[in-house]
């Protein structure tokens, strides 16, 4: 696949138009990283180009140097043939390359017309009406409903990332650049944006979408290219893939993407038979109070050897939950009980010693104190206990003891246990981080997105981890918004809506389609 | 106490107000724009002084007041330069560079006034004021505000213009977004840095007026310190505003008629301790900030750098 006419495809044989948008051969240089080395890609109208690849594997870099956010270091970028330097994302804006960023790119205190505003000449007046009459008939167009006058912080992220699709078109962009869009939306809305992006290039555009998600590229792409460590791996032709057919793309895209190991593939799929121990953890009628997102009436049992997997859109009362328990956030209401024992109003330290685990998601300001040595860090939930104390004062033989144990037995790579955790890699920490919360005397362990962020090995280390934890019986509840995750190591699956779990289902043959259904708020 | 609300009081109190009020009115408006880009501006303080120092002494060896403002604001904004530069450009912290600027431009001001000035103090002459016609025959308000120099009125005009540019253009739109979220108004191709540069002038401007004013009109005379925290009061006065222009100008006349008070009640033939008198207008800072303080609202991006591509 990584045949030399893929990787230079911006020249393409004569007879044929120039692509709409060449990069060719353009490489940028972080600060320790390559995050894009000698990248070819070449964009055609009328065409979803998906740029795939984890996270980290320079998407958003990439296309930043198309919106005029980021230079290139070596290379070239060409328009219709032409070389053209991005200096700036007016530059971008002015020939006509559109962008919806990762982060949404609204000013949140100002009105969805006065957004579009932006970028008028100084002194004449924003004009509010003109907009508002472009917007109607781009918004019908493309089979969008949104208010004009709506103040932007005021909509959801769905609705935000709608503003700046109709912005870009209504700006005459001739390719949009969509990064990582689906991230905020629940599987319906990607959906709506799959369609969407159809619409957009009947018109004529091209789109170019990024994500990190297999299923998406091979839904919406008509061309796909490849992202692994910053380097091009890849790119499949439209005509490849539609005679391909997706299992077959499917397999090809993985295999370029993860090399040979595949995640989660020789893990023989979700573990049987159902767990039948004891209930370990009990919640009942759980309120948190939350400026955001309160939990009301949170009712959950995770037997002993289970792993409960708690699914849903970000941010819709997972974390608070998973504080809660943790005892890191007061309870409004209901009760906690870990072995029948009632543990509400015990602190983080005394729950901690009862058996109960959080790996936080927040590896860096939550779960570890940076500039201090990974031995400190091992012992950060257990300062002043013995042996690592005595009377109050830190006895350093014992805790380096420790450390240099959960150091070789969880394997995380490091020059030394005195070296500051900060100075490691994402997947490092976050094994030092599973070393502290899985030794000793685990019973309940809850995960919050325990994968988030990490590479292949470390994912599938990660994901191991939990199952061993499981395997010893512990109760395990698994906080994750990858799907994927969840069904793979899951017995029982609840999903959480605005605050709510809004129902538990058996991680059987159909338990997809089900879980998907209460994510997307069909339950409503 | 009947005494106090004779026509002499009122008339007296008002137009003090006025005269102490509008250096505050121009530092809290100069303030609120940087604000509102996101360019917290405690140089202020120095950039009135430069102001009132230029100022003064353009009036006094060419004569001409007009041409005494007009350096005024061109002070203010060299120092405001300043502030662009280490603060907008380079990213250094503003606060630091804020408080550098006011010590240095009080440093300097002192010690050049000291050179120059150090025998003798001269005095300029009374600024000429300008009746305006059926208005200024009204009692009380029509000597204490439309008999007045022609500045004033300009002054007032700033706070009309500023409001309609933070309402009704584009540039108010740039100038919001430049503070509330930086990297939205650069995605949408609008330089941050040129639209926070130019925002730190027109502060530099409208502070340096405002100090020339206590010098030229005021006081008609250059002392060492003389803004005495006016430009601290500013930054009191735009955070209240939440940025709103016409506030900043209610605000400064309510500071005004503090600081004035002295002279009215002295008017008055009132008998209260000058000490005791000095105190209001900061015993009114204090108070308004413990009543309204917690309702101030800031741009979320004040004080940070915006670097383009940055993580
Ligand atoms: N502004 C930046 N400064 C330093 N490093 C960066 C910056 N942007 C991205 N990187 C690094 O470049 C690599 C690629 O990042 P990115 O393009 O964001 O990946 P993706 O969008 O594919 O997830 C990562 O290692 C990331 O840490
Ligand atoms: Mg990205």
């Amino acid at each position: 696949m990584t045949d030399p006419a893929a990787s230079s495809g911006i020249h393409p044989s004569p007879g044929m138009p120039d692509p709409l948008i060449a990069l060719d051969h353009v490489t940028k240089r972080f600060p320790g990283v390559v995050a894009n080395d000698q990248v070819s890609v070449a964009i055609w109208p009328g065409e979803v180009h998906v740029l795939l690849g984890e996270n980290g594997a320079g998407k958003s870099t990439l296309v930043g140097m198309l919106s005029g956010i980021q230079q290139p270091d070596d290379g070239g970028i060409l328009i219709e043939g032409r070389e053209v330097s991005i200096d700036t994302p007016a530059t971008a804006l002015s020939l006509g390359i559109g962008t919806v960023f990762q982060h949404a790119m609204l000013v949140p205190s100002l009105t969805v017309a006065e957004n579009m505003a932006l970028g008028g000449k100084a002194w004449t007046r924003p004009d509010r009406q003109g907009i508002r009459r472009d917007m109607d008939k781009v918004c019908t167009d493309l089979g969008i409903t949104i208010d004009p006058h709506a103040r932007v912080g005021s909509l959801s992220l769905g609705e935000q990332q709608q503003v700046e699709i109709v912005r870009a078109v209504l700006r005459h962009s001739r390719v949009l650049i969509l990064d990582e869009a689906t991230a905020m939306l629940t599987p319906k809305g990607a959906q709506e944006l799959g369609a969407l992006m159809r619409r957009l290039v009947a018109r004529g555009l091209a789109v170019i979408f990024i994500t990190h998600k297999l299923n998406e590229a091979v839904e919406f792409g008509d061309r796909i290219t490849v992202l692994r460590l910053g380097r091009k791996v890849g790119e499949i032709a439209p005509d490849r893939l539609r005679t391909l057919g997706s299992e077959a793309v499917t397999a090809e895209i993985l295999r370029l993407m993860f090399g040979s190991h595949v995640v989660g593939a020789d893990t023989g799929g979700r573990r049987r038979p159902t767990p039948t121990g004891e209930t370990v953890l009990a919640l009942s009628a759980i309120d948190v109070p939350d400026e955001s997102v309160p939990v009301r009436g949170v009712d959950l049992t995770i037997r002993s050897g289970e792993i409960l997997g708690v699914a849903g859109i970000d941010g819709n009362g997972q974390k608070q939950l998973a504080e809660a328990i943790a005892g890191q956030r007061r309870l409004g209401a209901g009760t906690i009980r870990l072995a029948g024992v009632a543990i509400e109003t015990l602190s983080v330290a005394d729950r901690r010693r009862l058996g109960l685990r959080y790996v936080t998601d927040d590896r860096l300001n939550e779960g570890t104190v940076g500039s201090f040595p990974i031995a400190l860090n091992l012992v950060l939930k257990q300062v002043g206990e013995e042996p690592f104390w005595f009377r109050g004062v830190q006895r350093s033989a014992p805790i380096a003891d420790h450390a240099r144990r959960l150091v070789s037995e969880f394997d995380v790579r490091t020059p030394g246990v005195e070296t500051a955790i900060g100075k490691l890699s994402g997947g490092n920490i976050q094994k030092a981080l599973l070393a502290r919360e899985l030794s000793g005397e685990a019973r309940v362990v809850i995960f919050a997105k325990p994968t988030y962020g990490l590479d292949v090995q470390n994912i599938r280390a990660t994901r191991q981890r939990i199952r061993d934890a499981a395997e010893r019986g512990c109760a395990v509840m698994l906080i994750s918004t990858d799907l994927e995750e969840i069904l793979e190591l899951s017995d029982r699956i609840a999903v959480m809506d605005q605050g709510r779990v809004v129902g538990v289902v058996d991680n059987d043959a159909d338990a997809r389609s089900r879980v998907g259904a209460l994510m997307s708020g069909a339950h409503r | 106490m009947s005494a106090l609300f004779t026509e002499a009081f009122l008339t007296a109190l008002i137009l003090g107000a006025v005269t102490a009020g509008i250096p505050l009115m121009l530092a809290g408006l100069g303030e609120q724009i940087s604000e509102k880009a996101g360019v917290l501006n405690i140089g202020i303080e120095g950039m009135m002084l430069i102001g009132a120092y230029t100022g003064f002494l353009v009036a006094y060896f060419t004569g001409s007041i007009w041409l005494g403002f007009f350096s005024g604001s061109l002070g203010g904004m060299a120092v405001a330069s300043l502030m662009a530069l280490f603060c907008v450009r380079l990213g250094l912290s503003q606060i630091v560079i804020g408080i550098a600027l006011t010590l240095g431009a009080e440093g300097l001001t002192a010690l050049l006034h000291h050179f120059q000035f150090s025998q003798s103090y001269p005095r300029l002459e009374a600024v000429e004021s300008l009746a305006i016609p059926g208005l200024s025959a009204l009692p009380v308000i029509g000597p204490a505000l439309f008999d007045r120099p022609p500045i004033i009125y300009l002054a007032i005009a700033a706070v009309a213009v500023t409001a309609w540019v933070f309402r009704s253009t584009n540039l108010g739109l740039a100038l919001q977004a430049a503070g509330d979220k930086p990297a939205a108004l650069d995605a949408a191709g609008v330089d941050v840095i040129a639209v926070r540069t130019g925002a730190v002038l027109t502060t530099g401007l409208l502070a340096g007026l405002g100090g020339a004013f206590m010098a030229e009109v005021g006081a008609g005379i250059f002392v060492p310190f003389m803004t005495n925290g006016a430009g601290f009061i500013g930054i009191v006065l735009a955070m209240l505003a939440r940025g709103r222009p016409l506030w900043v100008l209610l605000g400064a006349l309510l500071f005004g008629a503090c600081l004035s008070a002295t002279t009215a009640l002295q008017v008055a033939g009132v008998d209260i301790p000058t000490d005791v008198i000095q105190m209001l207008p900061f015993a009114a800072v204090l108070a308004i900030l413990v009543v309204f303080g917690r309702r101030a609202s800031l741009p979320p991006a004040l004080g940070s750098h915006y670097v383009r591509g940055a993580r």
